[in-house]
């Protein structure tokens, strides 16, 4: 029980850093159709500008001063590459940013150096929040779901009750058809991709110092918030909720349940020796590819139902 | 004699690439340079490699972020298959290896692709990245067939050979791949002539079109992405003969990566292109990285100014060459090109200088390197050095402005003329 | 625009093509170097190549070898085999006699037998590869070679300091590594030693994680709470191990962690403060040892390296490679690599910490002391600027790590 209730926090306090970090990347690719690589750089990034800020000001102003000028960034991006970029095809959108990837990495270890940087958890907020059966619960952590829960209750308040939050609905879902209806898509496409970059550095000032803030974040949190997007389908930003507590969850509670398939056989009375074929295979336990199902989830919604979770069109 | 013309760029680029290592070749000690050799046989694996990426992106369109899984794939099943032969369990002459390393991506080209052919586009490329990541945990788990972190080592002086070579000098091994590579070349351009080839092409450029003709999309992705691993796992047989080892990194997200790089450089659809950016990249990677720190960050840079100014790739500008020549007005290019090269060369240098003077200030300094130009230190905390780096940024961007409008406009002159006498297709 | 583009590719072609036919003149000892410089392991190599340049620079001022002094050639790898076979090639164009590697054991083993059939077919151009780091075990048993030869103790060595360092107190303890050869290495050995030295200890739990994968440990941390250990044994490295720790700290878990690498750049950082007197760390060197042995050469040496770098001094045993390296080269009165193998086998040294050591002859494995080091406040030399450093607890001899070996050496004939 103590297990089930610890894991369910931690689930979705990952689950919600993936959700902030992912919810700008729906935003792009479904608007724009953009994989935009650079995605990770930005939660990359904020924590970095984060750490710099926080040193010289402190934490709390960084949380505002960070995820705008990642926002500025993005913006500059978008205005002066992108855009230009964008009539040559989504494979040279894809490769432009992945250019832009190569470049900020190289550009950060050149900055702050190649080792993590001491990026800390600020010290209001260093403290165990409550103790439940034993363990700690950081009082960060409950910052972190605060922080993301407001995020998005203001994304989703800014689609639904704003005018260019309406656009941006229509946009997302029917890109074609509300540049004919007149309105600035350019300008609307600088928008989002500058506030889903905010947004991904927002997730790295706070997730920066829930993990550890060094050159290769963004090589390592990448893959991941691809599938998180992909597997709650395009267009949708609930389905991109949906998918990332998902995500979380089950990453959590992989660990948690030591079976294998070779259990399972053993159930139906079919033993699983050293010289059984695929022997190796079979012994595999959950914890041991936890962090692989996923992938494993992604292709398989991608072959049977491409449209994800709760997508409005096909990927 | 015709056949020998159409045939002749073929038998030249072989006479070259032949010739090629005796430049380097160390005439006191009797031995060609083993650097080389290796080079160049890895830009030979690297090249089918693209190549049979090309078949994917370039043919059919389909974006694929999982390519060397299969050329891995086929590189573990070449390297499982000599380990066999040097066990005296089979027997195979070392000249097929590589077609063993074929058999294998083309097997497992056929069973991933089922899966992964079921969609297009964006959906196909997500498979592809999910299953690339899935196959590289795997290598690193599986002891067997992987065997784990170590991989699986081979020797390929197996003493099978058909013409008696024992493929213990790199000089042989150059040979063999150059053989493959050849063949392997010559097939793929074949294969973009069957009707196969065609149909690709048609279901790139209009899916539902080619679907309406009665072809089935489906078949057509899971054929080509099968004759793609087939070409992708001759690469890697011939990989594990150069290296003889296979390891995890050859299904890993960095060799598919460089495939794109090379066929998008080098231009898509064509077929040099894949070649000729399979040559800039594995030079950039193994050459560059061994001078400067911050190659990285050159490659980003060249995708960027790629991806915004040449989106066909270097065949792609070479081509837009060839309405001028047709109508015999190519060597009025030669001014502009001439006046724009000194300020291309400036802002080059001066971009390179910028970012070694940074890299180094902030990360090769400590590493007890010495910053050197051609054999003269400079120091790098003057403000000499930056300041030129940057004048010349400078310069060479405004220079280059200049000359490129002047460029611009001979350019447009040359097509009108072009366009008028029909000589644009 | 275009010419820009072919001149870089040229640039590169005769920059990279000059580098590698040109023969050099034999006035200084070419070592050559690869590891990952770039990349995401960049700052292994990037940490390595800073503390061996210092460690050249002061063998040079005391003479070098034979009148020579050494260079360090580096070559990037990208962590990839292809690539530090490539750098091999480049080496040995160059006749270079010695490459170093100390990062990746799938790297190590390509090396091996590459510098196994490189110096079978090319009995006058030879080279020695010198292991400074990579530790999984079958390097030194099973794929043994005459030319390698392995300057860290490896992973099972490790493993038996790290339960001799178990203190009394511990019965419970839970294993995690990472789903590799080298993890699955420390998980087979780990479990062999308990068994063997304290059988009183009961493994209550056993894990493998993907390699880099996991970003969240609180779930382990939870796991490893409902197992009721007291103690995690771990050969993680990188962020697999800071961030593991990191959850562990957070969580408040009352857990103490024994480590292989907790000590490598990055850790203490990652640990901080909350991992006060909880995290062990085997190593080859601490730069508390020093002051704390009263050896004050050797602490004036490591003083040297803090002062002018921003990161602390690990590495002691590339310095002892080095000096090996010297007095086989003196010994053998020649830089030609089969004589100097032939010197380096078998020979003993008083490290410059002041400990006996030895190059196993049967496996060419060095035979060293080792040191436990707790990280905790207090001590003269913090780590990485935290204010808390480690501090030495347990120093296992060069006599009682003399673990037996599996290899049957093939050796040339002279």
């Amino acid at each position: 029980m103590e297990v089930f209730v610890v894991s369910l926090l931690n689930g979705l306090v990952y689950g919600m850093l993936l959700f902030m970090l992912a919810s700008g990347l729906t935003l792009i690719l479904s608007m724009m159709g953009v994989l935009n690589f650079a995605h990770a750089s930005a939660y990359m990034l904020g924590a970095y500008f984060a750490y710099t800020i926080s040193q010289y000001i402190g934490f709390w102003p960084a949380l505002i001063i960070a995820p705008v000028l990642c926002g500025l960034i993005g913006a500059a991006i978008e205005m002066w590459g992108l855009r230009r970029v964008h009539r040559n095809g989504h494979i040279a959108e894809l490769l432009f940013t992945f250019g832009l990837a190569l470049i900020i990495e190289k550009g950060v270890q050149m900055t702050w150096g190649l080792l993590p940087v001491p990026y800390r958890v600020p010290e209001l907020l260093d403290f165990p929040l409550f103790r439940i059966y034993g363990t700690q619960f950081p009082a960060y952590r409950a910052f972190m779901l605060l922080i993301s829960a407001l995020m998005f209750g203001a994304i989703w308040l800014g689609l639904t009750r704003t005018r260019i939050g309406l656009v941006i609905q229509a946009a997302l879902t029917h890109p074609d058809m509300a540049s004919a209806l007149g309105h600035n898509v350019p300008r609307i496409f600088t928008l989002v991709f500058a506030a889903g970059t905010a947004l991904a550095g927002l997730a790295g000032v706070i997730g920066g110092n829930y993990q550890v803030t060094e050159p290769a974040m963004a090589f390592t949190m990448g893959p991941i918030v691809f599938v998180v997007v992909v597997f709650g389908g395009l267009g949708s930003l609930t389905g991109c909720f949906i998918a990332s507590i998902l995500m979380g969850l089950i990453q959590t509670f992989a660990v948690v349940f030591d079976v294998s398939l070779a259990d399972l056989l053993a159930k139906f009375g079919y033993v699983v020796t050293k010289d059984t074929p695929f022997a190796e295979v079979l012994t595999v336990t959950l914890p041991r590819i936890g962090a692989l199902l996923p992938f494993l989830m992604m292709v398989l919604i991608l072959v049977f139902r491409p449209r994800g979770l709760m997508g409005t069109r096909d990927t | 004699m015709s056949m020998l013309r159409r045939h002749s760029v073929w038998l030249l680029a072989l006479v070259v690439l032949l010739a090629l290592p005796f430049l380097f070749y160390d005439w006191t000690k009797g031995r060609h340079s083993g650097f080389v050799l290796t080079l160049m046989s890895e830009i030979g694996v690297m090249a089918i490699f693209a190549l049979s990426y090309n078949m994917l992106m370039g043919q059919a369109g389909l974006l694929s972020f999982g390519h060397a899984v299969l050329f891995g794939l086929g590189a573990y099943c070449a390297a499982h298959v000599v380990n066999l032969v040097k066990a005296g369990t089979i027997w195979l002459p070392t000249e097929l290896v590589p077609l063993a390393g074929g058999l294998g991506g083309m097997f497992f080209g056929y069973v991933l692709g089922w899966l992964v052919t079921k969609q297009r586009a964006t959906a196909f490329a997500m498979i592809t990245m999910g299953l690339g990541e899935l196959v590289s945990a795997a290598a690193l788990m599986f002891m067997g067939f992987f065997g784990g972190e170590g991989g699986i080592n081979i020797d390929r002086v197996m003493d099978t050979s058909l013409l008696g070579v024992s493929y213990s000098s790199p000089w042989q091994v150059y040979c063999l791949v150059l053989a493959w590579a050849f063949i392997a070349a010559a097939l793929m351009r074949l294969q973009t002539q069957t009707p196969l080839g065609r149909i690709a092409n048609a279901t790139r450029d209009n899916f539902e079109r080619a679907q309406f003709v009665g072809y089935d999309p489906r078949m057509v992705r899971l054929l080509q992405f099968t004759l793609s691993g087939f070409f992708a796992g001759v690469g890697g047989g011939l990989y594990v003969l150069i290296y003889e080892i296979v390891t995890f990194d050859t299904v890993s997200a960095a060799k598919s990566a460089n495939a794109l790089l090379a066929v998008y450089i080098g231009g898509a659809g064509g077929f040099f292109g894949p070649i000729l950016g399979t040559i800039v990249v594995v030079l950039l990677q193994s050459g560059v990285s061994l001078l400067s720190n911050a190659w990285l960050l050159y490659v980003g840079v060249l995708f960027i100014v790629m991806v915004m100014y040449a989106p066909g790739g270097l065949i792609g500008l070479l081509f837009m060459h060839v309405p001028i020549w047709r109508i015999g007005r190519l060597r009025e290019l030669t001014l502009p090109y001439l006046r724009a090269f000194p300020p291309a060369l400036l802002l080059l240098l001066g971009f390179v200088l910028l970012v070694e003077l940074a890299s180094f200030t902030t990360i090769g300094a400590a590493q007890g390197k010495k910053f050197a130009i051609a054999g003269t230190v400079i120091d790098t905390t003057a403000p000499l050095p930056w300041v030129i780096a940057l004048a010349a940024l400078g310069l060479g961007a405004l220079w280059m402005r200049r000359e490129a409008r002047g460029f611009r406009e001979r350019w447009d002159v040359l097509i009108e003329d072009a366009k008028r006498r029909g000589a644009v297709s | 625009m275009q010419p820009g583009k072919w001149l870089t590719a040229l640039f590169a072609i005769a920059v990279a093509l000059a580098s590698g036919s040109h023969a050099w003149g034999q006035q200084t000892i070419k070592v050559a170097y690869t590891d990952p410089l770039s990349g995401p392991f960049a700052q292994v190599g990037d940490a390595n190549l800073k503390q061996m340049q210092y460690i050249i620079d002061y063998i040079n001022a005391k003479g070098g070898a034979l009148g020579k002094k050494f260079e360090l050639v580096p070559f990037d790898n990208k962590s990839q085999p292809s690539d530090a076979l490539i750098a091999l090639k480049s080496a040995t164009d160059q006749n270079m006699p010695f490459i170093m590697q100390c990062s990746g054991s799938n790297i190590a083993a390509a090396l091996i037998d590459a510098v196994n059939k490189h110096n079978d077919r090319n009995p006058d151009n030879r080279i020695i590869y010198l292991n400074c780091g990579a530790v999984a075990p079958e390097l030194t048993n099973e794929q043994c070679s005459f030319w390698h030869f392995r300057f860290d103790l490896h992973a099972a060595m490790k493993a038996e300091v790290m339960v001799r360092a178990l203190p009394k107190d511990v019965t419970k303890v839970y294993l995690i590594n990472q789903d590799y050869l080298f993890g699955q290495s420390v998980q087979r050995e780990v479990k062999n030693f308990l068994g063997k030295l304290r059988p009183d200890v009961q493994v209550v739990g056993d894990e493998l994680i993907p390699l880099g994968k996991i970003k969240d440990f609180s779930p382990y941390i939870t796991k490893i709470k409902a197992s009721g250990a007291q103690a995690l044994l771990t050969g993680n490295w990188g962020p697999d191990m800071n961030l593991l720790i990191k959850a562990g700290v957070d969580a408040g878990a009352d857990l103490r962690y024994y480590t292989f690498y907790a000590h490598l750049a990055g850790g203490p950082t990652a640990i901080g403060a909350g991992g006060d007197n909880r995290v062990l760390a085997v190593m080859s060197f601490g730069e508390n040892v020093a002051p704390e042995t009263g050896n004050a050469e050797a602490e004036a040496f490591t003083k040297g390296f803090r002062d002018k770098h921003k990161f602390d001094f690990s590495a002691a045993g590339f310095r002892t490679i080095f000096e090996y390296l010297q007095a086989a080269v003196n010994k053998a009165g020649s830089v030609d690599p089969t004589k100097v193998a032939f010197a380096l086998e078998g020979l003993t040294i008083k490290d410059f910490l002041g400990f006996e050591t030895t190059m196993r002859k049967d496996d060419h494995q060095l035979i060293s002391e080792y040191f436990v080091g707790t990280f905790k406040k207090g001590v003269k030399y913090d780590a990485e600027g935290t204010g808390l450093g480690w501090a030495t607890s347990a120093t296992v001899l060069a006599k009682d790590i003399d673990q037996p070996n599996t290899c049957k050496m093939k050796r040339p004939k002279s």
